[in-house]
């Protein structure tokens, strides 16, 4: 199963910080997607927030590798992310599913030296 | 303390803690709840929702916390099997023993299973609990592996067995409803209505038996299929009895309470059974020699049950207990209300019927037409509410009482009804929960709830069956009206403002960007709802493409195709009024061919060109443009196409041509966005080969000139367009429609489209006219003017994407990789190409 290769990296486990493109590659307030080993990561500059976020990329609604292309917003104050196919939202906080009982999405921790963004992972 | 136990946890057990707690004197008793089943209670009227999204919480009424909070043992998985009613205690299967001061019996009731030979076989199930629910879902599932198409029967067409066609459907069986009456529903329908709703069911798919006596299920060990007798029999591999109730009196008689011949245990107005220490409420107890298999008089009788226990004696179960019911059969509206159907010598029948659209509607007035005594409504239920009132409080009728079911769109004057404001104070608006007109306005005006939400939250309001939300909708509006608050369509918590507002807003202040707006009147950093409806304004007002504030468009517009169901995307050039040289074609199939695309012509006369990934995009648009293109905007919320038929330059009925007309048109209105999509049609004579009254907008050319007409769609509410202009020239209806177009794109909701917004619209399409075309606004100018604009500022957004490298380098799956996306999967299909299924 596929969404099984995803799972929530915290910040103080990263063993390895992936060096994944300069930050200008990044669009500002929406998303790309970054490939590490077999993996499909979904970054998201939210600009307007002044922080970055990474998630699976894997929407676990109908098992499509559609998130970065989704609209970035907020609900509560809570950061969030909308599928493009059908809207789904999960937080980028806590990858849960905000609008449904969908299983949470993974997120990962991002960090950004020398205006390159890095994602933390744990292999 | 004194003990309270309560036997059976289903709703209505339920609502009679929750009842009971809500009052204070609850605090000098001790409850406990026992039920049979190994969860909390849970809503079984929406239980078919399972099916949907198979999460029981959801359908919980309340999590066990809840009965902790309240003091409230609850024994699940524990049957109640003897009540000894001298040393006043029950005893459970398990052995344990429980005395009481008062006893509720809760029981409900059971499937009644008619004894048929063969029910015992494999693959016969009945549907009341979850559980029964995963039973089905495992079986179905098995049987899929099994078999091509399998099939599954519901014994039972009354309500509860639709429900249960449609839960099969749902797991994939093909679905038949055996009825043993020659109608469906019959305790609710008339025979008319009946053959509406049937042949509505039928078209999507439920293929329905009426008249049938199932004489045995066949089969070995497991069913293959049902005889009705008479060499008739249905084959099937699933069976799901659904053919009413039985009440679950056994631990009634078995001590010994008065019960009725066919059973129920027999009460009171108190709900109190022959023994005055036991009471009995919802689906077991026998009331005026009834059952009452609804669940708004299963409350009833917990509130009466309740307050008689606290010595609130004068709150008793009234005598006639009002049957009616408005519910969403898969999708099709279905109430009743009153004496549905009844005799001649009582009153009079007003009935509409249209079959082509599947609405049915009866109302039964008295002999003096003064009063409504009942009716029924298939298809099209939008007024049960205040025709149920009507009838509740014995509301004066209007001289024209065929009004009440016939009433026409937008002419002007207002509905035959009047308005739910002007219902008495005591008229019951939610049956569910029993509250009143007075208690929703009372909480808007002198408790302060200001949404529908607070008002549900404070009075319970609408938390039922839902069906009396629209009216809430209403009071919570009127009431607010009272205190001078108006209740403010605002579009998310970010923008308080209606489009409309945000609209001039960015107008009169000029802002370009949506940072800017969302820093100027706005709060917070903006959704995936507002996002796009800036996005639309800023395209109306500046005609700015959806380029240039990519991240703040709708999934497609931001790549400027269709995305599918693997994640790929559609591309569709466009083809005005359908017209094509040979030459385009084959360009066309050349460059589908090359990029592998599955092709198929479209409803709006054009070719879509599928499985396209996100890379290949900007390639194919450079041939295409290359071929002479342009972008069809089939991802926007904008223009998409103007349908024409061949019209008078080849079709020897043609009043005009239609086919140029249509091309003038569509390249006129090509690439404006709007609230939503919008389609034009043009027909060059009144036999409509061009569909133009399924249009927004519509052109049809008679003798001296062209009808106009607005304001129609296609889609799952079909409306047809009105006529707004007749024998006009063609200079003149383009102005109008100009005119008509840009009205509703300064006014319409986010993604409303012409036809509600029509119908929204006070008025009407008289209001209209008298906008568009006698200016009694003063504003056609402006609008000439703005409409021009956008015409005149028209380009190619595709042109714009392929040629400006900044805009092409978002074409890429992964921004730090060239590879493609591996997980996208392609299956043939009729020498084509499909997505691969998903798993």
């Amino acid at each position: 199963m596929i969404a099984n290769t995803f799972e929530t990296v915290s910040n103080e486990d990263v063993t390895t910080w992936f060096k994944a493109a300069h930050l200008s590659k990044f669009p500002k307030n929406g998303g790309a997607c970054i490939k590490y080993k077999d993996k499909q990561i979904a970054v998201f500059n939210f600009e307007r927030e002044g922080t970055w976020y990474a998630c699976q990329n894997l929407c676990p609604h109908k098992m499509e590798m559609v998130l970065s292309r989704g609209m970035i917003g907020e609900e509560n104050g809570e950061a969030k992310i909308a599928c493009p196919l059908h809207k789904n939202t999960f937080s980028l906080k806590t990858g849960e599913n905000l609008n449904g009982s969908l299983d949470a999405i993974a997120t990962y921790p991002v960090k950004i030296e020398d205006d390159f963004v890095y994602v933390g992972f744990v292999d | 303390m004194k003990t309270i136990v309560v036997v059976g946890n289903g709703m209505v057990g339920y609502k009679f803690c929750e009842k009971f707690v809500a009052q204070p004197e609850s605090a000098l008793y001790k409850v406990i709840v026992f039920g049979e089943e190994p969860r909390v209670a849970y809503d079984r009227v929406h239980l078919s929702s399972y099916f949907e999204n198979q999460d029981a919480k959801a359908l919980e009424l309340a999590p066990r916390s809840w009965y902790e909070t309240h003091n409230i043992d609850l024994i699940c998985n524990e049957y109640v099997s003897d009540i000894d009613r001298d040393s006043k205690s029950v005893e459970t299967a398990s052995g344990s023993n429980y005395t009481y001061d008062t006893l509720i019996l809760a029981t409900g009731s059971s499937p009644f299973v008619p004894p048929i030979s063969g029910v015992e076989k494999k693959g016969v199930f009945v549907y009341r609990t979850i559980e029964d629910l995963e039973d089905m879902l495992a079986f179905a599932k098995a049987l899929k592996t099994q078999k091509n198409n399998p099939k599954a029967a519901i014994l039972g067409g009354g309500l509860l067995g639709l429900e249960a066609g449609k839960a099969v459907m749902d797991m994939g069986l093909e679905p038949h409803v055996v009825e043993f009456a020659p109608k469906l529903m019959p305790r609710q329908l008339d025979k008319r209505s009946s053959n509406v709703l049937q042949l509505t069911l039928e078209n999507i798919g439920i293929h329905i038996h009426t008249a049938k006596a199932t004489n045995k299920i066949i089969g070995e060990g497991q069913i293959t299929g049902m005889d009705f007798g008479e060499d008739d029999s249905l084959e099937v591999d699933m069976l799901v009895i659904s053919a009413g109730i039985r009440p679950r009196d056994e631990l009634a008689k078995r001590c010994d309470l008065n019960v009725g011949i066919r059973g129920g245990v027999v009460v009171n107005e108190k709900m109190q059974t022959s023994d005055p220490n036991i009471y009995a409420i919802g689906e077991v107890a026998l009331y005026n020699q009834m059952i009452y298999g609804l669940v708004a008089p299963g409350y009833e009788m917990a509130e009466v049950a309740v307050n008689q226990i606290l010595h609130k004696n004068d709150v008793v179960m009234k005598s006639s207990i009002d049957m009616s019911t408005k519910l969403k059969l898969i999708g099709v509206d279905v109430a009743s209300f009153g004496e549905p159907y009844m005799p001649a010598d009582k009153g009079l029948s007003i009935i509409y019927e249209n079959k082509t659209k599947g609405v049915y509607k009866r109302i039964n007035v008295s002999h003096d037409g003064k009063t409504l005594l009942g009716g029924i409504m298939v298809g099209d239920a939008e007024d049960y509410g205040i025709l149920h009132q009507m009838y509740i409080n014995n509301m004066p009728l209007p001289d024209n009482a065929e009004e009440l079911i016939v009433g026409s769109r937008g002419e002007g004057g207002g509905s035959a009804f009047g308005s739910v404001i002007d219902l008495p104070d005591e008229a019951v608006i939610c049956s569910c929960e029993a509250i009143t007109k007075g208690q929703v306005c009372c909480s808007v005006i002198d408790d302060g709830n200001e949404t529908v939400k607070e008002v549900a939250k404070a009075t319970k309001a609408g938390t039922g069956c839902g069906g009396c939300k629209p009216m809430i909708t209403d009071l919570v509006k009127e009431s607010l009206k009272t205190l001078g608050k108006t209740v403010k369509e605002r579009i998310c918590e970010h923008f308080n403002y209606s489009r409309q507002e945000l609209f001039d807003i960015v107008k009169t202040k000029k802002v370009t960007s949506y940072n800017n707006l969302l820093d100027l009147v706005g709060e917070g950093n903006g959704c995936e709802v507002c996002k796009p409806v800036v996005a639309s304004i800023f395209a109306s007002i500046y005609n700015e493409t959806a380029n240039r504030q990519e991240t703040i468009q709708d999934s497609n517009d931001r790549y400027l195709a269709n995305i599918q169901r693997n994640g790929t995307y559609s591309v569709v050039p466009r083809v005005a009024g359908g017209e094509i040289t040979p030459k385009q074609l084959i360009a066309m199939g050349r460059i589908a061919q090359k990029y592998d695309l599955y092709t198929k012509i479209t409803g709006g006369q054009r070719i879509d060109m599928f499985g396209a990934k996100l890379h290949e995009l900007p390639l194919i648009w450079e041939e295409l443009i290359e071929e002479g293109f342009e972008t069809g905007q089939a991802y926007g919320k904008s223009l998409r196409t103007v349908k024409s038929c061949v019209g008078s330059t080849w079709c020897r009925y043609g009043m005009d041509e239609s086919v140029s007309f249509a091309i003038e048109i569509e390249n006129r209105y090509k690439g404006i966005r709007s609230p939503h999509k919008f389609k034009g049609g043009v027909s060059g004579c009144i036999r409509e080969c061009a569909e133009a009254r399924g249009k927004d907008f519509g052109f049809i050319a008679v003798e001296g000139g062209w009808n106009v007409y607005v304001g129609g769609n296609g889609g799952a509410n079909p409306k047809h367009a009105l006529l707004i202009a007749e024998k006009v020239d063609k200079e003149t209806a383009i102005k109008y429609v100009d005119r008509f177009i840009m009205f509703y794109i300064k006014t319409a909701q986010p993604l409303q489209r012409t036809a509600p917004w029509l119908d929204k619209l006070e008025g009407g399409i008289t209001y209209l006219q008298n906008v568009i075309i006698n200016d009694s606004l003063g504003i056609v100018d402006e609008l000439d003017k703005e409409m021009q604009a956008l015409v005149d500022s028209y380009k190619c957004e595709w042109k714009e994407a392929v040629e400006t490298p900044e805009i092409r380098e978002r074409y890429t799956h992964f921004i730090n990789s060239d590879e493609e996306d591996e997980n996208i999967e392609f299956v043939s299909l009729r020498d084509q190409k499909m997505p691969k299924e998903w798993a």
